[in-house]
């Protein structure tokens, strides 16, 4: 169906304008452009719209594991719907509030902050399959591209924290850096881990070379670096149990204290789309992507036959962020120096191990992952 | 003609942005800055074809390196007047290097060796090209040799930067991690069992 609209709106809408607006030379360059931009946009409006409900989602799953009710009370119309529209009404609370700078911060930093931290999780989705044929840029080095990317958010932490002039942001801004380092090799050696068993780069490619049953997925030959990957994702993402940097008890709000209105509500924006990456990767690389679980199955097969491919990927993205909430309402928050450890003498060591035995058994060609 | 668009527009950030870095007062700026100038150099590799090189560059430099680098810089105390205190006295140096720099960069760019008299079109190539794995052929069997001695020496480097930040001193009052993780309920908690005492209920309060 999205194949259709889309196919409807540069049919009716973007061919028009660039042979009316346009000399004859430019027209096909500028028509790619506006598809794109359309592709964009269906990818990052919902990718918004699940970053709002999965506030909402947090606070009902940490509600009734705690025996509350979470927010029940702003709906639509005069209906409450179990506070569906208490995401709406807490963005349109953040845009109306004032953006107060602090005085002696560094005005343009500390204004360019919360944008670094949004945008390269934002940017990541564009090397993300959806199916074998939705992606919007279909590179060669996906899984690089999108290392790097994550890699980056620190700089929104750090830039914050130092631009805001205040000891309790400094504070954060530095336990962030600092853990974000160490949990990167551990992420970045989980991710050659999944290199060598998929023998590309491209995050399709991987997901195809997963293809046969829920056991020829990658969770069970690189099961040491799936559960690494997801715990360096929760530590990236400055979530529970390794959020010091926010550290409410410690440190207030550790980087984003001194934030208000919508610079804050950016910050909090990519916090939860980072959360949804690093799902999504995780479902990716290690449980099939877009391929179906009854896969291989006799009789299941032909039964789910009608359900899209993507619903499977949303399926096991939606588990994968069940988990962070989860997590942080079962979990205490972890001391300093053990993260550390927990980063440095720990995953790092098991990545390494994991990574001579994946390659002995690609090099072995061990069935059913590697024939 | 997009190409070219886009060559001269990173080119220019590029150029912009390292030169702001040696300009800036605020060493933060500074730091930001040369972050700036790595994405525009790895825009320019894209452009080359070189997508490995490219995000290799952003993931090793922008997102480790450089965190480092402003990690340290934010904790320096850093007076602006002392800084600008020895502008003078310095200048003729730094204007001797400045130029014998500019003199040795002119002199190998403009020779043989970098060939940037011929000008070669980027040959395109198909979609199916990885630049990745070229690289890693090209490792692996030809520049073997070279390609284990840099790991070898970058192996020594780690033991030599972790042996230099061990702390030697005997008074270190670090607790150790695995002895806290191991600790079970019995080692720290010890359940007695005593006797009740018989004449408390006969004791008038």
């Amino acid at each position: 169906m999205l194949e259709i609209v889309y196919q409807f709106i540069s049919q009716n809408v973007l061919l028009p304008i660039t042979t009316i607006l346009l000399p004859v030379d430019y027209q096909a360059q500028a028509l790619t452009v506006l598809q794109t931009v359309i592709k964009i946009f269906s990818i990052l409006v919902p990718v918004l719209i699940t970053v709002a409900y999965f506030t909402y989602a947090e606070r009902k799953v940490i509600g009734f594991i705690q025996g509350r009710i979470g927010p029940n009370r702003v709906g639509f119309f005069g209906f409450s719907l179990w506070g569906l529209g208490q995401p709406i009404a807490d963005a349109v609370k953040l845009l109306v509030k004032e953006i107060i700078v602090p005085t002696g911060s560094n005005r343009s930093l500390f204004i360019m902050a919360p944008i670094l931290s949004l945008a390269p999780s934002l940017a990541a989705w564009a090397v993300i399959p959806f199916d074998d044929t939705k992606v919007l840029a279909n590179i060669n080095a996906g899984l690089l591209y999108v290392l790097a990317l994550t890699s980056l958010a620190v700089y929104g932490v750090i830039i914050a924290g130092w631009a805001s002039n205040s000891k309790y942001a400094f504070l954060g801004a530095m336990r962030s850096a600092a853990q974000i380092v160490a949990y990167e090799i551990a992420m970045g050696f989980a991710l050659v881990g999944v290199l060598v068993a998929a023998g590309s780069l491209n995050l399709g490619d991987i997901v195809n070379s997963q293809v046969g049953s829920v056991f020829h997925w990658f969770w069970i030959p690189l099961f040491p670096l799936f559960i690494i990957y997801f715990i360096s994702g929760l530590a990236e993402t400055n979530r529970a149990p390794f959020d010091v940097a926010e550290g409410e008890s410690e440190i207030v709000a550790g980087f984003h204290v001194e934030y208000g209105g919508m610079a804050f509500s950016v910050f909090f924006m990519a916090e939860y789309a980072n959360m949804i990456l690093i799902s999504v990767l995780s479902a990716i690389m290690f449980c099939g992507g877009w391929l179906s679980p009854f896969q291989g199955v006799p009789i299941f097969e032909e039964l789910f036959n009608w359900v899209p491919p993507m619903f499977w990927l949303l399926a096991k993205t939606s588990f994968f962020m069940f988990l962070f909430l989860w997590f942080r309402a079962t979990f205490p928050r972890y001391r300093y120096d053990q993260i550390m450890r927990l980063g440095w003498k720990v995953f790092i060591p098991i990545t390494i191990v994991w990574l001579v035995v994946v390659s002995a058994l690609v090099v072995t060609n061990t069935s059913p992952w590697f024939n | 003609m997009i190409e070219q668009i886009v060559f001269y527009f990173f080119g220019g950030v590029l150029l912009l942005s390292a030169s702001m870095v040696v300009i800036m007062r605020n060493p933060i700026h500074s730091a930001l800055l040369l972050v700036l100038s790595f994405f525009a150099s790895a825009a320019i590799w894209l452009l080359l074809q070189a997508e490995f090189l490219a995000i290799t560059l952003v993931l090793v430099y922008v997102g480790a390196v450089m965190v480092l680098f402003l990690f340290v810089v934010m904790m320096l105390d850093i007076n602006l007047v002392t800084v600008r205190e020895g502008f003078t006295r310095f200048l003729p140096v730094g204007i001797t290097v400045a130029v014998l720099m500019v003199a040795a960069m002119g002199l190998v760019v403009s020779s043989d060796y970098f060939m940037s008299d011929t000008y070669m079109v980027i040959k395109s190539i198909g979609p199916d090209y990885s630049n990745t794995k070229e690289l890693g052929l090209i490792l692996y069997t030809q520049y073997l040799y070279q390609f284990e001695i840099a790991g070898a020496i970058l192996l020594v480097a780690i033991i030599a930067a972790i042996s230099l930040s061990m702390s030697k001193s005997k008074v270190n009052k670090s607790i150790s991690s695995e002895e806290q993780v191991i600790v079970k309920k019995t080692d720290r908690l010890r359940v007695i069992e005593m006797k009740a005492e018989s004449n408390i209920q006969s004791k008038k309060i």
